[in-house]
């Protein structure tokens, strides 16, 4: 009897691929509704480790058709493992910070307390040395004396497919904000390393599904979004009325002006996700008050790179090649990024490297420039003036965006990235403050949804990495009443707005530096 | 003996210098196609300098990061630093100019080290998150050091090693006449442990963690100029790349799966 009811209760076993024991989630993911933040407590405190606390915390696959779109195979190799190893030695010598990072970390443990993923999910393999030992030790085991002699003793370890699926969970929670590399004593940068691992992944057929669907998005349409430049247009003139009707004014959008003095690039979300439009409209707002001519481009609409993502130099070439051509085609004298934090570290960082020279623009101006460089710099020549007090129902304080913060500036002057947001946000408010000084600037959290993480799938690891931010603004919240977490990023900017509720708080804190402008700009015929 | 011990002496040296200078070479000319300096950086090259020996004088992100770790590693340091100067008379006939100052200082550099070496150790036990990152290699290389320490602690304070037999050994090594009439390897047992030690510690140098002595100034993080925007970079590997292909045929055929 009872043995008939074991059989009877029991589950045919489900027979797994290769490529579904590595991207399976060990456990059946949450329900969005049953995902909640921890409480509130305006301090952040590092946790004991669980180990496997966050291993189940893995994306959905890319699918075979759009792997091969991006020249990746479609399923799992089947010679994956030698695939990955040869892989591994190409990149080795092709990334001089991959080849010295494996050999010199010391494991002193200076960052085991420093990444917001350890510290919300309590998982000890997101601790940045542990991290990054899932790639030393195949490193270690096929590439070294010592790990080809020493073998476990070493940590070194063969690559299989256990260890590939560790690879595909955890390369999968670093949002490759660096924050780590900040507190290392030698500079050890994670981020370099997931992206290798994210390379290795996709050359041997394990792709993840946002960020590569996302990349063939911007192959085929033009942005991440995919709005063709019919629907962009269409946007940008039921917005254009919009404005009108707001501010009594002809306040435009351009798109495709050949010959505009400013050729704007900015996230595609900047386009009609909310509250990254409101953005959108300070940026207009300012270039209509400085009587600039400027356009939007529908070829290169999209300032995100998420090339850099999946540490993929060709895709980033690729996806970054579009400004290019929108150069070629508008001929602007300046190239002005928006709000977005990954895209401003590629176009300040790696757009020189990957499209440049940029010789056809005025060499007078920065090339390119961020749009908080621009706009601080027509308010302290007096060629826009703001009303701090349009923004008197605000307390405001800002979130460094990581990528902004420690992989770019703004300006001629070293910090410039953390001191002209802020002077440019003072200029437009009368009340702000700072966070807790061990969260922002160089220190700053990641909003917890970078690096190609901001994807449903992996909604409970946003919900935990955000955990570090959220505690940093409950304190000034508690104290200083703050109501808005001020923005420059397109990607904080929908982590915030999904992930604060989860943590009680309601989404509509969350906004850009330049909804702030739009509000106190003074618009109209100048003195 | 003798004979062994020059042998095994020049062997560990000199896989010691080639390996290290192998690795070096090796990290210098792999290119960085990337301008990836941790901002905010130095602006100008000038500044890359003032950055790197920051770290490695005061190990300044070290500090930033945790006070205790930085105390461990920065005692185990400064101790390793004192020891090896102090060791110089046992390689030059007369007291260079300057390093007499050392001479007459009277001090326990062993100790520094032993007392950094420990609080390194404790932590691995101690810390949880230590302690997960932790495999043999980590722990063997402590007690490696804190052996080495030691008994160069024990030779100096406590066993009374013949001092000029030590001396006539050590520079019959390094003007390349091992031996010579006076040169023979002193015979004490800690010696002996000691020197061996510190062969084996200089032989396993190149192949691990220890590289990063060497490694740390070629970090790009750290040793970049923050110039992106004037200067352009382009590696040599990345020149002329081909675009990624889009054609799903084509991709399948080159990945075997057509």
């Amino acid at each position: 009897m009872a043995d008939t009811e074991a059989t009877a209760t029991k589950e045919e076993p489900k027979v797994l691929t290769d490529l579904e024991k590595v991207g399976e989630p060990i456990v059946p993911r949450k329900k969005p509704n049953d995902i909640h933040g921890d409480d509130l407590v305006g301090k952040i405190s590092v946790p004991k480790v669980q180990e496997g606390a966050a291993a189940a915390n893995k994306p959905y696959l890319c699918k075979s058709e759009n792997m091969q779109k991006l020249g990746f195979p479609g399923d799992l190799r089947t010679d994956w493992h030698d695939a990955a190893i040869a892989k591994m030695g190409e990149l080795l010598k092709k990334y001089k910070s991959l080849q010295v990072y494996m050999d010199i970390c010391v494991k002193c443990g200076a960052c085991t307390d420093k990444c917001h993923y350890f510290l919300g999910t309590k998982d000890p393999k997101n601790m940045p040395v542990a991290r990054a030992e899932l790639f030393r030790k195949v490193y270690r085991k096929y590439f070294t004396t010592e790990g080809k002699i020493l073998g476990k003793l070493a940590g070194a370890e063969r690559f299989d497919l256990d260890l590939l699926g560790e690879w595909y969970s955890y390369f999968h929670q670093c949002s490759q904000c660096r924050r780590c590399s900040v507190f290392c004593p030698y500079g050890i940068d994670t981020a370099e390393i997931s992206m290798a691992a994210r390379e290795i992944m996709d050359h041997i057929g394990i792709g993840q599904k946002y960020v590569n669907d996302i990349i063939v998005k911007v192959h085929e349409v033009g942005n991440n979004l995919g709005m063709n430049p019919k629907a962009l247009k269409a946007t940008l003139e039921s917005t254009e009325e919009d404005l009108e009707e707001e501010t009594g004014q002809k306040i435009r959008l351009p798109l495709d002006e050949v010959g505009a003095e400013v050729l704007m690039v900015t996230p595609s979300a900047d386009f009609f996700a909310s509250p990254h439009v409101e953005s959108l409209l300070g940026y207009a707002k300012v270039f209509h008050q400085a009587g600039i001519s400027w356009t939007f481009s529908s070829v290169a609409s999209e300032a995100g790179n998420f090339g850099m993502f999946m540490g993929n130099y060709s895709q980033m070439q690729k996806v970054a090649s579009r400004v290019k051509l929108a150069i070629d085609e508008i001929k602007p004298k300046r190239l002005i990024v928006g709000e977005c934090g990954h895209a401003w570290r590629i176009a300040y960082s790696f757009w020189n490297t990957l499209i440049g020279p940029f010789d056809s623009l005025d060499p007078n101006y920065k090339r390119p420039e961020h749009i908080c460089e621009y706009t601080l710099d027509l308010v302290n020549r007096g060629a826009i003036k703001l009303d701090k007090s349009k923004n008197d129902d605000f307390v405001v304080t800002f979130h460094d965006s990581c990528n902004v913060a420690r992989g770019a500036r703004m300006g001629d002057k070293p910090g410039g990235q953390f001191t002209i947001p802020r002077e440019l946000i003072k200029a437009s408010c009368n009340r702000y403050v700072e966070m807790d000084e061990e969260t922002i600037m160089e220190k700053t959290f990641c909003c917890g949804g970078g690096g190609g993480l901001l994807t449903d799938d992996l909604l409970e690891l946003r919900v935990q990495g955000a955990m570090p931010r959220m505690q940093a603004f409950h304190k000034v919240q508690e104290s200083h009443g703050a109501n808005f977490l001020a923005l420059i990023c397109a990607i904080c900017k929908a982590q915030f707005t999904k992930i604060l509720p989860k943590y009680g708080v309601g989404m509509d804190v969350a906004g850009g530096v330049h909804q702030l402008i739009a509000n106190a700009i003074e618009l109209g015929a100048k003195e | 003996m003798t004979v062994l011990f020059v042998v095994l002496g020049y062997a560990a040296l000199a896989i010691f210098i080639v390996g290290v200078l192998a690795k070096v070479w090796k990290y210098g000319k792999t290119p960085a196609p990337l301008k990836i300096p941790q901002t905010p950086a130095p602006v100008t090259a000038s500044g890359v300098p003032v950055r790197i020996l920051s770290e490695v004088v005061f190990f300044k992100s070290l500090f930033k990061s945790n006070r205790v770790i930085w105390l461990a590693g920065y005692l185990f340091h400064i101790g390793l630093l004192l020891a090896l100067i102090k060791h110089y008379r046992f390689l030059f006939a007369s007291v260079p100019a300057g390093l007499d100052y050392f001479a007459t200082f009277e001090m326990y550099p062993g100790l520094i080290m032993l007392g950094g070496l420990g609080l390194l150790f404790l932590l691995r036990l101690v810390v949880d998150r230590n302690m997960f990152i932790s495999v043999m290699t980590d722990y063997v290389l402590l007690i490696l050091l804190i052996a080495i320490a030691g008994t160069g602690t024990l030779a100096k304070h406590y066993f009374r090693v013949d001092i000029t037999q030590v001396k006539e050994f050590m520079m019959g090594l390094v003007s390349f006449s091992p031996m010579g009439s006076n040169s023979t390897f002193p015979t004490e047992l800690i010696f002996l442990i000691h020197f061996s030690l510190v062969l084996l510690l200089l032989v396993y140098f190149p192949f691990s963690k220890l590289m990063h002595a060497a490694g740390v100034f070629f970090s790009p993080t750290r040793n970049q100029v923050d110039n992106p925007r004037e200067k352009r970079i382009v590696a040599p590997w990345a020149e002329n790349l081909p675009a990624p292909t889009t054609d799903v045929e084509e991709v399948a055929e080159a990945h075997g799966q057509a």
